[in-house]
């Protein structure tokens, strides 16, 4: 499902003293497929960006479409939970929506919403609790008594048990520990390229994560689209990042300035630390 | 310098028959010594920071604080000294704006209301926030709601400042404002500093790290010695700096560089030091 | 929903209502909510609808935003008049036709009722409008602190208040973010059977609750760190000070007590 912008402006509280335009004048488009990180600091619109992608909110101006559905200021949709039924969304904190007594029940009650058949129900908990790193033995306890970062993957299965077609995550990993972080970014990378045309959309803070993971950046300021580009071409602008107090991820920073440096142009694309080892051998190397 | 905080053969848990959250904690911070807790979660970080003011009391082992032991009944006199910002910044914001927030600790030491005024002006400015005296929390970032915390604490002039996490519900530009006031205050109110931690780039401005892993110690030293440790730390569930990483790869490949570097600068000089060597 | 209620909403300003002491607000109030029923002909109660007016217009919040703010009122305020206007059989008969049978005394019995309710809403509105909540629990402290003699928990309850008033937005955010979270996993709050949209409710509530209950508990934990000890020798921070406004303020509202008095039959 193709998700597009068109002029898209939200504005909460209108025609009151509180009033805040949130957004102003978006549009994009996210193909089918894409893994999307959309990037922006608190306040720049992100979060209420990603609430019109399963129509939480309605746009005050413009038309929004997603797949079939068309979302704009006027008109309620009709098939509002249809369009739910496809877009997935892992909100911050996402373990503050947990309220069953088990958490095989709290698994089950996004598909037994949307009318899942039972015995694929029964299989997908199956499948997404080891999906998620957890245990089958896990499912018969209270989502209570698990630790915070247990109750973090629970939550996530929850979402990843509706299957949808487009993965909403806002920051999936905020407050988890470094291995935390890294687990569930990848079981999130995982999904993503095994599963056919699957869209996912990474609401985060962190340029790494949007080089680690991403084959599109969007970069939100003060509500409206800032920038848009591939990594490579977000990464070679590096004043423009930093004008809304953006930097550029470690490794990137460490190639660019190696390149003034010792005189070489090696390309500022994701990289591992072997890679770019590799690269300071072989230029040392040249050296001699 | 003359030591502040003293655990001596600490052990914690929370009920009689659980599992231990602490085991044998022995260390010692000194009096304006910035020091770093790390641990994955779960590593009992959180715990020992409870402890050192008394919300929480270990089943063995003592606790001192300057030159005090810690019991119920020296507690109130001991939280006069520690100083604490948590980690949500919603959940220990009481006042209903930032100047009564700030009051708040002042309050209950019963502050003279002339002298409350005066240092609240002076802790909020000295956190940058003497712009928003007046605002209500819910109208604050959660960066600028940390920075009233801190200011709260200074106002009751601490002897030392424990952070439980107090950045990770930030966005980055939240936990850079708080690195910067921090740093800066420690030396201007000659504080000791305590942070719990698992962000590396904290750890990296302080002058020796606690490493915890199971509840036990797992490494005390500086956090040169501590990164240099690479591989064992990512085995204990942190996260390695990609500068320490890649001249561990560098090592590997039998290029050895003679400083261990923290900074990309420092990195591109070494590797600049053996490309004019050969 | 929520936001486009006025009720217990505070609108930031720097006007004389605005910076008077929340004590005198409240004891003004609380006099023209009794003086409102001595009103008993038109004068009357166009001195008290111009008062407020006037209070109104010193605000300079847009009447516009008040008006839209009162919405849920105004099907109480229509529905006060037409009980009137169907019950009250008094006076001679102004419309008769088909069922309807209406009488002067009902009409004018409505009106005036239906006018009353107003004045007094907003009145009272005006109060939550111009003043800040912990402003009011401090005038409520102020007022009650001679209760503090009969062992009364004045401080507690004041402090309860604050803190309650505190963690408002806070519950409010947090409602609007799990109904969110819960309806993108399917749930409808909105249609659907009563029994259903009934069992739509525990999917947010028990969330709310369990973070209501974890956020207690932390606060009491940060509290006490911060050194709280019951309200024994604590000191204060907010003081309450009449000031020249304030008199003013009293001087303006006995004349027009007055003037009532002198406009009534």
């Amino acid at each position: 499902m193709d998700i597009t912008f068109k002029n898209v402006s939200y504005t909460y509280q209108p025609n009151s003293p509180f009033e805040h335009q949130a957004l102003k004048d978006i549009s994009l488009h996210i193909p089918s497929g894409s893994f999307v990180a959309i990037i922006g600091h608190t306040g720049s619109g992100k979060s209420t960006l990603i609430q019109h992608l399963n129509g939480i909110i309605r746009p005050t101006e413009g038309e929004i479409t997603i797949g079939p559905y068309t979302l704009s200021p006027d008109k309620k949709l009709k098939e509002m939970k249809e369009l739910r039924s496809h877009v997935g969304v892992v909100f911050q904190y996402p373990e503050h929506q947990l309220f069953e007594e088990t958490v095989e029940k709290d698994i089950a009650f996004g598909p037994e919403n949307f009318a899942v058949p039972e015995e694929v129900i029964q299989s997908r908990v199956k499948e997404v609790i080891t999906q998620v790193g957890l245990s089958e033995a896990m499912l018969a306890r209270s989502p209570f008594e698990l630790s915070g970062g247990q109750m973090r993957r629970v939550a996530i299965a929850g979402v990843l048990a509706i299957n949808p077609e487009i993965y909403v995550l806002d920051e999936p990993t905020a407050g988890l520990d470094p291995r935390g972080q890294q687990e569930i970014m990848d079981m999130f990378y995982t999904l993503h390229h095994e599963a056919e045309n699957q869209t996912t959309i990474l609401i985060t803070h962190s340029m790494e994560d949007a080089l680690q993971y991403a084959d599109y950046i969007i970069i939100l300021n003060e509500g409206e689209k800032y920038m848009e580009g591939r990594p490579e071409e977000i990464f070679a602008q590096e004043e423009v990042i930093k004008q809304v107090d953006l930097e550029l991820p470690e490794s990137i920073r460490f190639i660019k300035a190696f390149n003034k440096r010792f005189n070489t142009s090696y390309p500022l694309i994701k990289q591992s630390s072997e890679q770019i080892a590799n690269l300071i051998t072989e230029t040392l190397e040249q050296a001699k | 310098m003359k030591p502040l905080i003293e655990f001596k053969h600490v052990s914690f848990r929370y009920d009689e028959n659980g599992p231990w959250v602490l085991k044998d904690v022995s260390f010692t911070i000194d009096e304006r010594e910035s020091v770093a807790i790390i641990g994955h979660n779960g590593s009992g970080k959180s715990t020992i920071a409870k402890l050192m003011n008394g919300l929480l009391f270990p089943q063995e082992g003592e606790i001192w604080i300057n030159d005090q032991r810690l019991t119920e009944s020296s507690i109130w006199d001991i939280r006069r000294n520690v100083g604490m910002v948590f980690q949500n910044p919603d959940n220990q914001f009481v006042g209903a704006t930032v100047q009564d927030d700030v009051a708040f600790g002042m309050e209950n030491r019963g502050v003279a209301r002339t002298v409350m005024q005066e240092r609240i002006k002076s802790s909020l400015k000295a956190v940058n926030m003497e712009k928003y005296l007046l605002t209500e929390p819910h109208r604050l970032s959660g960066g600028q709601k940390q920075r009233v915390a801190i200011a709260g604490v200074i106002a009751i002039s601490p002897k030392v400042l424990i952070l439980d996490e107090a950045t990770v519900m930030l966005d980055p530009r939240g936990r850079k404002e708080i690195m910067e006031t921090i740093s800066r205050l420690i030396t201007e109110e000659q504080l000791s500093l305590v942070t719990i931690t698992h962000d590396l780039q904290e750890v990296t401005q302080t002058d020796r790290v606690i490493v915890l892993n199971q509840g036990e110690v797992w490494m005390i030293d500086q956090p040169q010695a501590i990164l240099r440790n690479g591989n064992k730390l990512r085995d204990i569930g942190l996260d390695v700096p990609f500068i320490t990483t890649l001249s561990n790869q560098l090592a590997q490949r039998g290029i050895s560089l003679q400083k261990e570097p923290f900074t990309t600068e420092e990195m591109l000089e070494e590797l600049w030091t053996l490309h004019s060597k050969t | 929903m929520l936001n486009s209620m006025i009720i217990g909403q505070y609108v930031p300003g720097d006007s004389f209502i605005h910076k008077l002491d929340p004590r005198t607000k409240i004891i003004v109030i609380f006099f023209y909510v009794i003086v409102v029923f001595f009103a008993n002909n038109a004068l009357s109660y166009g001195l008290l609808t111009l008062f407020v007016l006037l209070a109104v217009a010193i605000t300079r919040i847009p009447l516009r935003f008040i008006i839209k703010g009162l919405t849920p009122i105004w099907f109480l305020i229509f529905f006060t008049f037409l009980l009137h206007l169907f019950l009250t059989k008094e006076g001679p008969i102004v419309v008769d036709w088909w069922v309807f049978t209406f009488h002067k005394g009902g009409i004018i019995q409505g009106l005036i009722i239906s006018l009353r309710f107003l004045l007094l809403i907003l009145m009272t509105s005006l109060l939550t409008l111009t003043t800040t909540p912990i402003e009011i629990t401090d005038a409520i402290e102020a007022l009650l602190h001679p209760l503090n003699k009969v062992k009364f928990p004045v401080h507690e309850l004041a402090l309860m208040m604050s803190i309650s008033l505190r963690f408002i937005p806070t519950l409010m955010q947090e409602t609007d973010k799990i109904s969110k979270a819960q309806a993108s996993r399917g749930v409808d709050f909105r249609t659907g059977k009563f029994k259903e949209r009934l069992k739509a409710i525990i999917p947010l509530l028990v969330p709310l609750f369990v973070s209501a209950f974890k956020r207690a508990e932390e606060l009491a934990m940060a509290m006490e760190a911060r050194g709280y000890q019951g309200g024994e020798g604590r000191t204060k921070l907010r003081e309450l000070t009449y000031v020249t406004r304030d008199i003013v303020m009293f001087v303006i509202f006995i004349i027009m007590v007055i003037g009532l008095f002198f406009l009534r039959n």
